[in-house]
Protein backbone atom coordinates (compact mmCIF):
# COMPACT_ATOMS: atom_id res chain seq x y z
CA UNK A 1 0.00 0.00 0.00
CA UNK A 2 1.34 3.70 -0.68
CA UNK A 3 -1.55 5.92 -1.13
CA UNK A 4 -4.05 3.75 1.51
CA UNK A 5 -3.60 4.14 5.14
CA UNK A 6 -5.84 1.71 7.93
CA UNK A 7 -6.86 3.40 10.87
CA UNK A 8 -6.19 0.32 13.48
CA UNK A 9 -7.68 2.41 16.64
CA UNK A 10 -10.53 3.24 14.58
CA UNK A 11 -11.37 6.89 15.37
CA UNK A 12 -15.04 7.57 16.14
CA UNK A 13 -17.24 10.23 14.23
CA UNK A 14 -18.38 11.14 18.08
CA UNK A 15 -20.18 14.53 16.82
CA UNK A 16 -21.37 16.10 13.82
CA UNK A 17 -23.93 18.69 12.32
CA UNK A 18 -25.17 20.13 9.23
CA UNK A 19 -26.78 23.07 8.44
CA UNK A 20 -28.76 24.76 5.31
CA UNK A 21 -30.04 27.22 2.68
CA UNK A 22 -34.10 27.12 2.41
CA UNK A 23 -33.54 25.85 -1.27
CA UNK A 24 -31.50 22.92 0.07
CA UNK A 25 -33.64 22.04 2.98
CA UNK A 26 -36.76 21.86 -0.03
CA UNK A 27 -34.45 19.13 -1.43
CA UNK A 28 -34.30 15.65 -1.06
CA UNK A 29 -32.09 15.41 1.79
CA UNK A 30 -34.31 18.06 2.96
CA UNK A 31 -35.54 16.17 6.75
CA UNK A 32 -32.01 15.00 7.31
CA UNK A 33 -30.41 18.03 8.04
CA UNK A 34 -30.23 19.09 11.59
CA UNK A 35 -30.82 23.13 10.61
CA UNK A 36 -32.83 24.71 7.35
CA UNK A 37 -31.67 28.49 7.34
CA UNK A 38 -35.00 30.46 6.77
CA UNK A 39 -32.89 32.86 4.01
CA UNK A 40 -29.83 32.69 2.93
CA UNK A 41 -28.61 35.95 4.79
CA UNK A 42 -29.27 34.72 8.54
CA UNK A 43 -29.60 38.17 9.58
CA UNK A 44 -26.47 38.85 8.67
CA UNK A 45 -25.48 42.19 6.60
CA UNK A 46 -23.37 39.87 4.16
CA UNK A 47 -23.17 36.92 2.51
CA UNK A 48 -19.80 36.15 3.49
CA UNK A 49 -21.19 36.92 6.78
CA UNK A 50 -23.84 34.61 6.72
CA UNK A 51 -21.39 32.34 5.79
CA UNK A 52 -19.30 32.42 8.51
CA UNK A 53 -22.26 32.38 10.73
CA UNK A 54 -23.64 29.49 9.26
CA UNK A 55 -19.91 27.61 9.81
CA UNK A 56 -19.90 28.79 13.65
CA UNK A 57 -23.34 27.41 13.97
CA UNK A 58 -21.80 23.68 12.47
CA UNK A 59 -18.96 24.11 14.27
CA UNK A 60 -21.09 24.61 17.34
CA UNK A 61 -23.84 21.90 16.57
CA UNK A 62 -21.14 19.10 16.32
CA UNK A 63 -19.17 19.98 19.62
CA UNK A 64 -23.04 19.70 21.28
CA UNK A 65 -23.13 16.74 19.54
CA UNK A 66 -20.37 15.30 20.71
CA UNK A 67 -21.33 15.99 24.14
CA UNK A 68 -18.02 18.55 24.96
CA UNK A 69 -17.22 21.81 25.46
CA UNK A 70 -14.87 23.98 22.40
CA UNK A 71 -12.17 24.47 25.10
CA UNK A 72 -12.39 19.92 24.70
CA UNK A 73 -11.63 20.43 21.46
CA UNK A 74 -7.56 20.04 20.57
CA UNK A 75 -7.58 20.86 16.82
CA UNK A 76 -9.78 22.14 14.17
CA UNK A 77 -9.02 21.34 10.53
CA UNK A 78 -11.38 23.36 8.41
CA UNK A 79 -11.23 25.11 4.79
CA UNK A 80 -13.83 26.62 1.90
CA UNK A 81 -14.10 28.16 -0.93
CA UNK A 82 -13.68 31.76 -0.30
CA UNK A 83 -10.52 32.89 -1.00
CA UNK A 84 -7.66 32.49 1.48
CA UNK A 85 -10.36 30.10 3.14
CA UNK A 86 -11.66 33.19 5.62
CA UNK A 87 -14.62 31.45 6.97
CA UNK A 88 -12.94 28.64 8.04
CA UNK A 89 -10.11 30.76 9.42
CA UNK A 90 -12.70 33.29 11.10
CA UNK A 91 -14.65 31.07 12.62
CA UNK A 92 -11.07 29.25 14.28
CA UNK A 93 -10.28 32.71 15.59
CA UNK A 94 -14.05 33.51 16.88
CA UNK A 95 -13.60 29.79 18.89
CA UNK A 96 -10.02 30.67 19.42
CA UNK A 97 -9.07 26.47 18.52
CA UNK A 98 -5.97 25.81 17.38
CA UNK A 99 -6.37 25.31 13.87
CA UNK A 100 -4.86 23.92 10.69
CA UNK A 101 -6.49 25.84 7.34
CA UNK A 102 -6.64 22.85 4.81
CA UNK A 103 -7.73 23.24 1.08
CA UNK A 104 -9.22 20.88 -1.03
CA UNK A 105 -11.68 22.80 -2.53
CA UNK A 106 -14.80 20.60 -2.56
CA UNK A 107 -12.94 17.67 -1.08
CA UNK A 108 -12.20 19.52 2.00
CA UNK A 109 -14.83 17.35 4.27
CA UNK A 110 -12.80 13.90 3.46
CA UNK A 111 -9.44 15.88 3.22
CA UNK A 112 -10.08 17.45 7.21
CA UNK A 113 -11.42 13.88 8.03
CA UNK A 114 -8.32 11.96 6.82
CA UNK A 115 -5.95 14.08 8.55
CA UNK A 116 -7.72 14.62 11.56
CA UNK A 117 -8.30 10.49 11.64
CA UNK A 118 -4.50 10.36 11.25
CA UNK A 119 -3.49 12.54 14.32
CA UNK A 120 -6.39 10.60 16.26
CA UNK A 121 -5.24 7.04 15.34
CA UNK A 122 -1.35 8.33 16.05
CA UNK A 123 -2.34 9.68 19.66
CA UNK A 124 -1.74 13.29 19.07
CA UNK A 125 -4.84 14.99 20.17
CA UNK A 126 -7.82 13.93 21.97
CA UNK A 127 -10.60 15.50 20.19
CA UNK A 128 -10.23 17.20 16.79
CA UNK A 129 -13.08 18.87 14.61
CA UNK A 130 -13.67 18.72 11.11
CA UNK A 131 -15.36 21.64 9.40
CA UNK A 132 -16.08 23.04 6.22
CA UNK A 133 -18.88 25.20 4.20
CA UNK A 134 -19.97 26.98 1.20
CA UNK A 135 -22.58 29.37 0.47
CA UNK A 136 -24.21 29.93 -3.19
CA UNK A 137 -24.39 33.79 -3.15
CA UNK A 138 -20.61 33.97 -2.01
CA UNK A 139 -19.70 31.60 -4.72
CA UNK A 140 -21.51 33.16 -7.28
CA UNK A 141 -19.64 36.78 -6.36
CA UNK A 142 -16.17 35.11 -6.13
CA UNK A 143 -16.29 32.97 -9.25
CA UNK A 144 -18.89 33.55 -11.58
CA UNK A 145 -21.20 36.86 -11.85
CA UNK A 146 -23.37 39.26 -9.75
CA UNK A 147 -26.75 37.63 -8.41
CA UNK A 148 -28.65 40.23 -10.58
CA UNK A 149 -26.70 39.78 -14.07
CA UNK A 150 -29.44 38.46 -16.51
CA UNK A 151 -27.81 35.39 -18.02
CA UNK A 152 -28.44 31.98 -18.42
CA UNK A 153 -27.33 29.07 -16.83
CA UNK A 154 -25.55 25.96 -19.08
CA UNK A 155 -26.53 22.91 -19.50
CA UNK A 156 -23.27 21.69 -17.61
CA UNK A 157 -23.39 23.89 -14.66
CA UNK A 158 -24.08 23.30 -11.05
CA UNK A 159 -25.34 24.83 -8.30
CA UNK A 160 -23.06 25.79 -5.71
CA UNK A 161 -25.14 24.77 -2.05
CA UNK A 162 -25.41 26.80 0.93
CA UNK A 163 -24.24 24.59 3.47
CA UNK A 164 -21.87 23.78 5.91
CA UNK A 165 -21.61 20.28 8.06
CA UNK A 166 -18.80 19.61 11.05
CA UNK A 167 -17.65 16.19 12.32
CA UNK A 168 -15.97 15.63 15.97
CA UNK A 169 -13.21 12.99 15.87
CA UNK A 170 -12.17 11.06 18.92
CA UNK A 171 -11.38 7.36 20.06
CA UNK A 172 -13.49 7.86 23.35
CA UNK A 173 -16.99 7.78 22.84
CA UNK A 174 -19.53 6.10 20.00
CA UNK A 175 -20.17 6.92 16.41
CA UNK A 176 -19.02 5.35 13.05
CA UNK A 177 -15.37 4.79 12.78
CA UNK A 178 -13.42 5.99 9.74
CA UNK A 179 -11.21 2.80 8.99
CA UNK A 180 -9.35 3.73 5.91
CA UNK A 181 -8.57 6.61 4.16
CA UNK A 182 -6.82 6.80 0.36
CA UNK A 183 -4.87 10.04 -0.70
CA UNK A 184 -5.43 11.21 -3.98
CA UNK A 185 -3.42 12.52 -6.73
CA UNK A 186 -4.13 15.67 -9.01
CA UNK A 187 -5.56 14.73 -12.04
CA UNK A 188 -5.57 17.14 -15.32
CA UNK A 189 -7.36 15.63 -18.55
CA UNK A 190 -7.85 19.13 -19.81
CA UNK A 191 -10.76 20.90 -19.79
CA UNK A 192 -10.73 24.25 -19.62
CA UNK A 193 -14.86 24.78 -19.58
CA UNK A 194 -15.21 26.72 -15.96
CA UNK A 195 -18.88 25.59 -16.06
CA UNK A 196 -18.07 21.90 -16.67
CA UNK A 197 -16.50 20.74 -12.87
CA UNK A 198 -18.02 17.38 -13.07
CA UNK A 199 -16.09 16.84 -16.60
CA UNK A 200 -13.11 18.22 -14.94
CA UNK A 201 -13.03 16.43 -11.25
CA UNK A 202 -13.85 12.93 -12.51
CA UNK A 203 -10.83 11.74 -13.67
CA UNK A 204 -9.60 12.78 -10.81
CA UNK A 205 -12.50 10.28 -8.30
CA UNK A 206 -11.78 7.45 -10.81
CA UNK A 207 -7.50 7.54 -10.31
CA UNK A 208 -8.79 7.80 -6.42
CA UNK A 209 -11.17 4.84 -6.15
CA UNK A 210 -9.89 2.40 -8.71
CA UNK A 211 -6.29 2.51 -6.59
CA UNK A 212 -8.38 1.77 -3.21
CA UNK A 213 -9.68 -1.11 -4.52
CA UNK A 214 -6.74 -1.97 -6.27
CA UNK A 215 -4.57 -1.28 -2.90
CA UNK A 216 -6.83 -2.84 -0.55
CA UNK A 217 -8.16 -5.21 -2.46
CA UNK A 218 -11.85 -5.15 -2.00
CA UNK A 219 -14.77 -4.32 -4.80
CA UNK A 220 -18.01 -1.92 -5.27
CA UNK A 221 -20.05 -4.39 -3.59
CA UNK A 222 -17.87 -4.29 -0.31
CA UNK A 223 -19.95 -1.24 0.20
CA UNK A 224 -23.35 -0.32 0.89
CA UNK A 225 -22.93 2.62 -0.56
CA UNK A 226 -19.99 4.35 -2.20
CA UNK A 227 -20.45 8.43 -2.53
CA UNK A 228 -18.87 11.10 -4.68
CA UNK A 229 -19.24 14.55 -3.70
CA UNK A 230 -20.14 16.91 -6.28
CA UNK A 231 -19.73 15.59 -9.94
CA UNK A 232 -23.23 16.07 -10.37
CA UNK A 233 -25.29 14.36 -13.30
CA UNK A 234 -23.03 14.57 -15.84
CA UNK A 235 -19.90 13.94 -13.62
CA UNK A 236 -21.19 11.19 -12.22
CA UNK A 237 -22.01 9.53 -15.42
CA UNK A 238 -18.48 9.87 -17.19
CA UNK A 239 -17.24 8.32 -13.65
CA UNK A 240 -18.84 5.28 -14.10
CA UNK A 241 -17.44 5.29 -17.67
CA UNK A 242 -13.98 5.70 -16.60
CA UNK A 243 -14.15 3.06 -14.14
CA UNK A 244 -15.74 0.98 -16.08
CA UNK A 245 -12.47 0.89 -18.67
CA UNK A 246 -10.86 0.27 -15.81
CA UNK A 247 -12.59 -3.16 -15.23
CA UNK A 248 -14.62 -1.51 -12.10
CA UNK A 249 -18.07 -1.90 -12.25
CA UNK A 250 -20.25 0.62 -10.24
CA UNK A 251 -23.60 -0.76 -9.61
CA UNK A 252 -26.52 1.01 -7.50
CA UNK A 253 -24.83 1.35 -4.41
CA UNK A 254 -22.88 4.24 -6.27
CA UNK A 255 -25.00 7.73 -5.93
CA UNK A 256 -23.35 11.34 -6.00
CA UNK A 257 -24.14 14.42 -3.31
CA UNK A 258 -24.24 16.77 -5.81
CA UNK A 259 -26.13 14.88 -8.11
CA UNK A 260 -29.38 14.23 -5.53
CA UNK A 261 -29.07 17.09 -3.85
CA UNK A 262 -31.99 19.11 -5.90
CA UNK A 263 -35.34 18.00 -7.44
CA UNK A 264 -35.54 18.37 -11.28
CA UNK A 265 -38.06 20.85 -10.37
CA UNK A 266 -35.39 22.78 -8.65
CA UNK A 267 -33.99 23.70 -12.06
CA UNK A 268 -30.10 23.59 -10.71
CA UNK A 269 -28.98 22.15 -14.05
CA UNK A 270 -26.46 18.85 -13.33
CA UNK A 271 -26.91 19.02 -9.55
CA UNK A 272 -25.69 20.79 -6.82
CA UNK A 273 -21.67 21.46 -5.89
CA UNK A 274 -19.62 23.25 -3.30
CA UNK A 275 -17.82 21.94 -0.18
CA UNK A 276 -21.23 22.37 1.77
CA UNK A 277 -22.79 19.86 -0.72
CA UNK A 278 -20.57 16.57 0.48
CA UNK A 279 -20.56 17.96 4.10
CA UNK A 280 -24.11 18.15 4.63
CA UNK A 281 -24.69 15.35 3.40
CA UNK A 282 -21.76 13.14 5.07
CA UNK A 283 -23.04 14.73 8.59
CA UNK A 284 -26.62 14.85 7.94
CA UNK A 285 -27.66 12.01 6.12
CA UNK A 286 -24.94 9.60 5.70
CA UNK A 287 -23.39 9.50 9.77
CA UNK A 288 -27.36 9.14 10.94
CA UNK A 289 -27.67 5.98 8.72
CA UNK A 290 -24.48 4.81 9.94
CA UNK A 291 -25.71 5.33 13.24
CA UNK A 292 -28.99 4.08 12.68
CA UNK A 293 -26.88 0.62 10.95
CA UNK A 294 -29.20 0.79 7.73
CA UNK A 295 -25.95 1.69 5.95
CA UNK A 296 -22.67 -0.74 7.53
CA UNK A 297 -20.00 0.53 5.37
CA UNK A 298 -19.16 3.70 3.08
CA UNK A 299 -16.60 4.75 0.84
CA UNK A 300 -17.22 8.91 1.17
CA UNK A 301 -15.10 9.96 -2.09
CA UNK A 302 -15.89 13.81 -1.99
CA UNK A 303 -13.97 15.56 -5.15
CA UNK A 304 -12.57 18.86 -5.57
CA UNK A 305 -11.66 21.65 -8.48
CA UNK A 306 -8.20 23.49 -7.87
CA UNK A 307 -8.66 26.02 -9.84
CA UNK A 308 -8.58 29.92 -9.76
CA UNK A 309 -10.22 32.73 -11.52
CA UNK A 310 -6.64 33.83 -12.63
CA UNK A 311 -5.71 30.42 -13.92
CA UNK A 312 -9.18 29.86 -15.73
CA UNK A 313 -8.80 33.46 -17.46
CA UNK A 314 -5.28 32.25 -18.30
CA UNK A 315 -6.73 29.42 -20.12
CA UNK A 316 -5.34 26.86 -18.05
CA UNK A 317 -6.94 23.59 -17.69
CA UNK A 318 -9.10 22.32 -14.59
CA UNK A 319 -7.19 20.26 -12.54
CA UNK A 320 -9.18 17.50 -9.91
CA UNK A 321 -8.51 15.73 -6.58
CA UNK A 322 -10.79 13.78 -4.79
CA UNK A 323 -10.06 11.50 -1.13
CA UNK A 324 -11.78 8.46 -0.40
CA UNK A 325 -12.43 7.87 3.38
CA UNK A 326 -14.16 4.44 4.81
CA UNK A 327 -16.61 5.07 7.32
CA UNK A 328 -17.82 1.82 9.20
CA UNK A 329 -21.08 1.42 11.63
CA UNK A 330 -18.89 -0.13 14.09
CA UNK A 331 -20.22 -1.84 17.07
CA UNK A 332 -21.74 -5.65 16.68
CA UNK B 1 2.59 13.56 -25.81
CA UNK B 2 0.92 10.50 -24.72
CA UNK B 3 -1.12 12.68 -22.30
CA UNK B 4 -2.07 15.32 -24.78
CA UNK B 5 -3.84 12.55 -26.75
CA UNK B 6 -4.94 11.21 -23.76
CA UNK B 7 -6.86 14.73 -22.86
CA UNK B 8 -7.71 15.22 -26.34
CA UNK B 9 -9.33 12.36 -26.13
CA UNK B 10 -11.08 12.81 -23.14
CA UNK B 11 -12.43 16.41 -24.01
CA UNK B 12 -14.08 14.86 -27.43
CA UNK B 13 -15.65 12.19 -25.37
CA UNK B 14 -17.49 14.76 -22.67
CA UNK B 15 -18.45 17.04 -25.66
CA UNK B 16 -20.56 14.26 -26.74
CA UNK B 17 -21.40 13.13 -23.08
CA UNK B 18 -22.88 16.99 -22.62
CA UNK B 19 -27.10 16.67 -22.40
CA UNK B 20 -28.23 18.34 -25.54
CA UNK B 21 -31.14 20.66 -24.71
CA UNK B 22 -33.63 21.97 -27.11
CA UNK B 23 -32.39 25.05 -28.64
CA UNK B 24 -36.28 26.26 -29.97
CA UNK B 25 -37.75 27.05 -27.05
CA UNK B 26 -34.86 29.35 -26.29
CA UNK B 27 -34.72 30.83 -29.49
CA UNK B 28 -38.25 31.26 -29.44
CA UNK B 29 -38.26 33.04 -25.75
CA UNK B 30 -35.38 35.62 -26.71
CA UNK B 31 -36.75 36.61 -30.02
CA UNK B 32 -40.39 37.63 -28.65
CA UNK B 33 -38.86 39.18 -25.45
CA UNK B 34 -35.90 40.91 -27.43
CA UNK B 35 -38.65 41.89 -29.84
CA UNK B 36 -40.80 43.38 -27.10
CA UNK B 37 -38.53 45.64 -25.52
CA UNK B 38 -37.70 47.01 -28.81
CA UNK B 39 -41.70 47.81 -29.19
CA UNK B 40 -41.89 49.17 -25.68
CA UNK B 41 -38.61 51.57 -26.79
CA UNK B 42 -40.48 52.12 -29.82
CA UNK B 43 -44.08 53.16 -27.90
CA UNK B 44 -42.03 55.66 -25.43
CA UNK B 45 -40.24 57.24 -28.14
CA UNK B 46 -44.17 57.23 -29.89
CA UNK B 47 -45.03 59.06 -27.18
CA UNK B 48 -42.23 61.26 -26.09
CA UNK B 49 -43.21 62.75 -29.45
CA UNK B 50 -46.89 63.01 -28.95
CA UNK B 51 -46.25 64.55 -25.06
CA UNK B 52 -43.38 67.33 -26.54
CA UNK B 53 -44.39 68.02 -30.27
CA UNK B 54 -41.61 70.51 -30.94
CA UNK B 55 -38.98 68.46 -29.65
CA UNK B 56 -36.29 66.53 -32.56
CA UNK B 57 -36.29 63.34 -33.39
CA UNK B 58 -32.90 63.21 -32.24
CA UNK B 59 -33.26 64.79 -28.24
CA UNK B 60 -36.82 61.90 -28.38
CA UNK B 61 -34.39 59.35 -28.96
CA UNK B 62 -31.83 59.61 -26.24
CA UNK B 63 -34.73 60.49 -23.87
CA UNK B 64 -36.09 56.87 -25.17
CA UNK B 65 -32.60 55.48 -23.74
CA UNK B 66 -32.36 57.06 -20.74
CA UNK B 67 -35.96 55.56 -19.80
CA UNK B 68 -35.39 51.97 -20.94
CA UNK B 69 -32.01 52.33 -18.76
CA UNK B 70 -33.93 53.52 -16.23
CA UNK B 71 -36.42 50.94 -16.12
CA UNK B 72 -33.83 47.79 -16.36
CA UNK B 73 -31.81 49.32 -13.98
CA UNK B 74 -34.79 49.38 -10.93
CA UNK B 75 -35.96 46.02 -12.63
CA UNK B 76 -32.27 44.92 -11.67
CA UNK B 77 -32.46 46.75 -8.20
CA UNK B 78 -35.91 44.69 -7.52
CA UNK B 79 -34.53 41.63 -8.60
CA UNK B 80 -36.38 41.30 -11.69
CA UNK B 81 -34.07 41.21 -14.43
CA UNK B 82 -32.22 38.70 -14.08
CA UNK B 83 -35.69 36.50 -13.80
CA UNK B 84 -36.22 38.12 -17.58
CA UNK B 85 -32.55 36.74 -18.07
CA UNK B 86 -32.75 33.90 -17.42
CA UNK B 87 -36.14 33.15 -19.50
CA UNK B 88 -34.71 35.10 -22.58
CA UNK B 89 -31.22 34.88 -22.71
CA UNK B 90 -30.37 36.72 -25.39
CA UNK B 91 -33.68 38.85 -25.95
CA UNK B 92 -32.62 40.63 -22.55
CA UNK B 93 -28.87 41.00 -22.87
CA UNK B 94 -29.03 41.99 -26.34
CA UNK B 95 -30.70 45.11 -26.39
CA UNK B 96 -29.79 48.71 -24.35
CA UNK B 97 -31.65 47.45 -21.05
CA UNK B 98 -29.21 44.29 -20.73
CA UNK B 99 -26.13 46.71 -21.30
CA UNK B 100 -27.91 48.51 -18.27
CA UNK B 101 -28.33 45.37 -16.23
CA UNK B 102 -24.91 44.81 -16.74
CA UNK B 103 -23.40 47.93 -15.23
CA UNK B 104 -26.54 47.57 -12.44
CA UNK B 105 -25.86 44.32 -11.05
CA UNK B 106 -21.94 44.13 -10.36
CA UNK B 107 -22.80 47.86 -8.70
CA UNK B 108 -25.30 46.54 -5.91
CA UNK B 109 -23.62 42.95 -5.81
CA UNK B 110 -20.18 45.06 -4.57
CA UNK B 111 -21.50 47.64 -2.55
CA UNK B 112 -20.86 45.86 0.61
CA UNK B 113 -17.08 46.00 -0.39
CA UNK B 114 -17.38 50.09 -0.49
CA UNK B 115 -18.75 52.85 -2.31
CA UNK B 116 -15.02 53.86 -3.99
CA UNK B 117 -13.21 50.00 -4.70
CA UNK B 118 -16.72 47.97 -4.36
CA UNK B 119 -19.60 49.80 -6.49
CA UNK B 120 -17.29 52.03 -8.22
CA UNK B 121 -14.86 49.77 -8.95
CA UNK B 122 -16.90 46.88 -9.98
CA UNK B 123 -19.40 48.78 -11.99
CA UNK B 124 -17.64 48.29 -15.19
CA UNK B 125 -16.58 44.48 -14.73
CA UNK B 126 -19.14 43.29 -17.26
CA UNK B 127 -19.69 46.50 -19.24
CA UNK B 128 -16.30 47.73 -19.41
CA UNK B 129 -15.11 46.03 -22.25
CA UNK B 130 -18.13 47.32 -24.26
CA UNK B 131 -17.51 50.64 -23.73
CA UNK B 132 -13.37 49.88 -24.39
CA UNK B 133 -14.26 48.23 -27.68
CA UNK B 134 -17.08 50.60 -28.70
CA UNK B 135 -14.71 53.76 -28.06
CA UNK B 136 -11.90 52.35 -29.30
CA UNK B 137 -13.21 51.04 -32.70
CA UNK B 138 -15.30 54.65 -33.22
CA UNK B 139 -11.66 56.07 -33.24
CA UNK B 140 -10.29 53.57 -35.62
CA UNK B 141 -13.63 54.57 -38.17
CA UNK B 142 -13.23 58.12 -37.09
CA UNK B 143 -9.12 58.30 -38.74
CA UNK B 144 -10.41 56.57 -41.53
CA UNK B 145 -13.09 58.47 -42.41
CA UNK B 146 -10.91 61.49 -41.90
CA UNK B 147 -7.67 59.95 -44.05
CA UNK B 148 -10.93 58.76 -46.56
CA UNK B 149 -11.80 62.60 -47.01
CA UNK B 150 -8.31 63.90 -47.49
CA UNK B 151 -8.29 62.88 -50.94
CA UNK C 1 -46.31 49.37 -38.83
CA UNK C 2 -42.91 50.65 -37.15
CA UNK C 3 -43.99 48.15 -33.89
CA UNK C 4 -44.39 45.62 -36.36
CA UNK C 5 -40.78 45.73 -37.56
CA UNK C 6 -39.34 47.06 -34.52
CA UNK C 7 -40.92 44.00 -33.13
CA UNK C 8 -39.84 41.40 -35.94
CA UNK C 9 -36.17 43.38 -36.53
CA UNK C 10 -35.45 43.66 -32.73
CA UNK C 11 -36.68 40.08 -32.25
CA UNK C 12 -34.24 38.72 -35.16
CA UNK C 13 -31.59 40.69 -33.83
CA UNK C 14 -31.58 39.30 -29.85
CA UNK C 15 -33.01 35.74 -31.70
CA UNK C 16 -29.19 35.69 -33.42
CA UNK C 17 -27.50 37.15 -29.77
CA UNK C 18 -29.08 33.64 -28.72
CA UNK C 19 -27.52 31.43 -31.32
CA UNK C 20 -24.09 32.90 -30.59
CA UNK C 21 -24.44 32.01 -26.80
CA UNK C 22 -26.02 28.48 -26.95
CA UNK C 23 -23.20 27.50 -30.14
CA UNK C 24 -20.40 29.44 -28.62
CA UNK C 25 -20.84 29.16 -24.60
CA UNK C 26 -19.53 32.92 -24.86
CA UNK C 27 -20.78 35.29 -21.83
CA UNK C 28 -23.34 38.41 -21.98
CA UNK C 29 -20.14 40.72 -21.85
CA UNK C 30 -18.68 38.93 -25.42
CA UNK C 31 -22.14 39.19 -26.37
CA UNK C 32 -22.46 42.92 -26.19
CA UNK C 33 -19.13 43.50 -27.08
CA UNK C 34 -19.90 41.68 -30.38
CA UNK C 35 -23.18 43.70 -31.44
CA UNK C 36 -21.41 47.23 -30.38
CA UNK C 37 -18.86 45.78 -32.96
CA UNK C 38 -21.27 45.07 -35.69
CA UNK C 39 -22.75 48.42 -35.04
CA UNK C 40 -19.53 50.45 -35.29
CA UNK C 41 -18.97 48.86 -38.63
CA UNK C 42 -22.42 48.56 -40.23
CA UNK C 43 -22.24 52.70 -38.98
CA UNK C 44 -18.64 52.77 -41.27
CA UNK C 45 -20.43 51.58 -44.17
CA UNK C 46 -23.22 53.56 -43.74
CA UNK C 47 -25.73 50.82 -43.57
CA UNK C 48 -27.18 51.54 -40.47
CA UNK C 49 -29.37 54.40 -41.42
CA UNK C 50 -30.72 52.69 -44.22
CA UNK C 51 -32.08 49.62 -42.05
CA UNK C 52 -33.18 52.31 -39.01
CA UNK C 53 -35.36 53.76 -41.53
CA UNK C 54 -37.63 51.16 -41.60
CA UNK C 55 -36.81 49.01 -37.85
CA UNK C 56 -36.63 51.81 -35.91
CA UNK C 57 -36.50 50.97 -32.63
CA UNK C 58 -35.67 47.23 -33.81
CA UNK C 59 -32.44 48.18 -34.44
CA UNK C 60 -31.37 51.49 -32.33
CA UNK C 61 -32.57 49.45 -28.98
CA UNK C 62 -30.26 46.67 -29.53
CA UNK C 63 -26.65 47.79 -28.55
CA UNK C 64 -25.72 47.60 -32.14
CA UNK C 65 -27.67 51.42 -31.78
CA UNK C 66 -25.14 52.27 -29.15
CA UNK C 67 -22.26 51.02 -31.45
CA UNK C 68 -23.59 52.88 -34.93
CA UNK C 69 -24.10 55.87 -32.81
CA UNK C 70 -20.78 55.77 -31.33
CA UNK C 71 -19.26 55.27 -34.94
CA UNK C 72 -21.38 58.60 -36.33
CA UNK C 73 -20.99 60.46 -33.97
CA UNK C 74 -17.29 60.12 -34.63
CA UNK C 75 -17.64 60.33 -38.56
CA UNK C 76 -19.95 63.44 -37.85
CA UNK C 77 -17.17 65.43 -35.37
CA UNK C 78 -14.43 64.62 -38.43
CA UNK C 79 -16.59 66.69 -40.80
CA UNK C 80 -17.38 69.22 -38.59
CA UNK C 81 -14.30 69.66 -36.76
CA UNK C 82 -11.04 67.47 -38.44
CA UNK C 83 -9.32 64.69 -36.90
CA UNK C 84 -9.98 66.30 -33.20
CA UNK C 85 -13.68 64.91 -33.78
CA UNK C 86 -12.39 61.21 -34.08
CA UNK C 87 -11.81 61.49 -30.38
CA UNK C 88 -14.24 63.65 -29.11
CA UNK C 89 -17.37 62.55 -31.37
CA UNK C 90 -18.02 59.22 -30.28
CA UNK C 91 -18.77 59.86 -26.72
CA UNK C 92 -20.20 63.34 -27.00
CA UNK C 93 -23.17 61.16 -29.07
CA UNK C 94 -23.52 58.42 -26.72
CA UNK C 95 -22.93 60.29 -23.39
CA UNK C 96 -26.35 60.28 -22.44
CA UNK C 97 -26.68 56.76 -22.61
CA UNK C 98 -23.30 56.21 -20.72
CA UNK C 99 -23.79 58.09 -18.01
CA UNK C 100 -27.83 57.45 -17.52
CA UNK C 101 -26.43 53.64 -17.37
CA UNK C 102 -23.69 54.76 -14.82
CA UNK C 103 -26.05 57.17 -13.15
CA UNK C 104 -29.43 55.10 -12.27
CA UNK C 105 -26.68 51.95 -11.64
CA UNK C 106 -25.11 53.88 -8.95
CA UNK C 107 -28.02 55.02 -7.30
CA UNK C 108 -29.75 52.23 -6.89
CA UNK C 109 -26.56 50.41 -5.90
CA UNK C 110 -27.38 52.66 -2.82
CA UNK C 111 -30.83 51.59 -2.10
CA UNK C 112 -30.81 48.30 -3.16
CA UNK C 113 -29.05 44.87 -2.06
CA UNK C 114 -28.37 41.71 -4.33
CA UNK C 115 -31.06 38.75 -3.73
CA UNK C 116 -29.91 34.72 -3.61
CA UNK C 117 -31.61 33.17 -6.23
Amino acid sequence: MNQTVEFRNRPKIIGSYSIVGPKEGAGPFGSYFDYVMKNDLFGEKTYELAERKMFEQAVTGAIESAGLTASQINLMLAGDLLNQIISSSFTARDFSLPYLGIFGACSTMAETLAVGAMMVNGGHFGNILCATGSHFSTAERQFRFPLELGNQRVPTSQWTVTAAGASVLSLEGKGPEITMATFGKVVDFGIVDVNNMGAAMAPAAAETIFTHFNETGRKPTDYDLIVTGDLGKLGAEILVDLLEDKGIKLGPNYSDCGHSYFTREQDTMCGGSGCGASASVLNGYIIKKLKKRELKRVLFVPTGALMSTTASQQGESIPGISHAIVIEAGGK
Amino acid sequence: MKQEKRNEAYNRYVEARIPKTKAWPSLFNSFWVGGLICVIGQGIDMLILYLFPYMSQQTAWAWTLVVLIFLASFLTGIGVYDKIGKFAGGGSIVPITGFSNSISSPAIEFKHEGIIYGTCVKMFTIAGPVIVVGVVSSIVVGIIYWIVGLF
Amino acid sequence: MDFLWAFLIGGLVCMIGQILIITTKITSARILVTFVLIGVVLQAFELFEPISQFAKAGINVPIIGFGASLAKGAMGAVKSIGLLGAFTGGLEATAGGIAAAVGFAFLFSLIFKSKTK
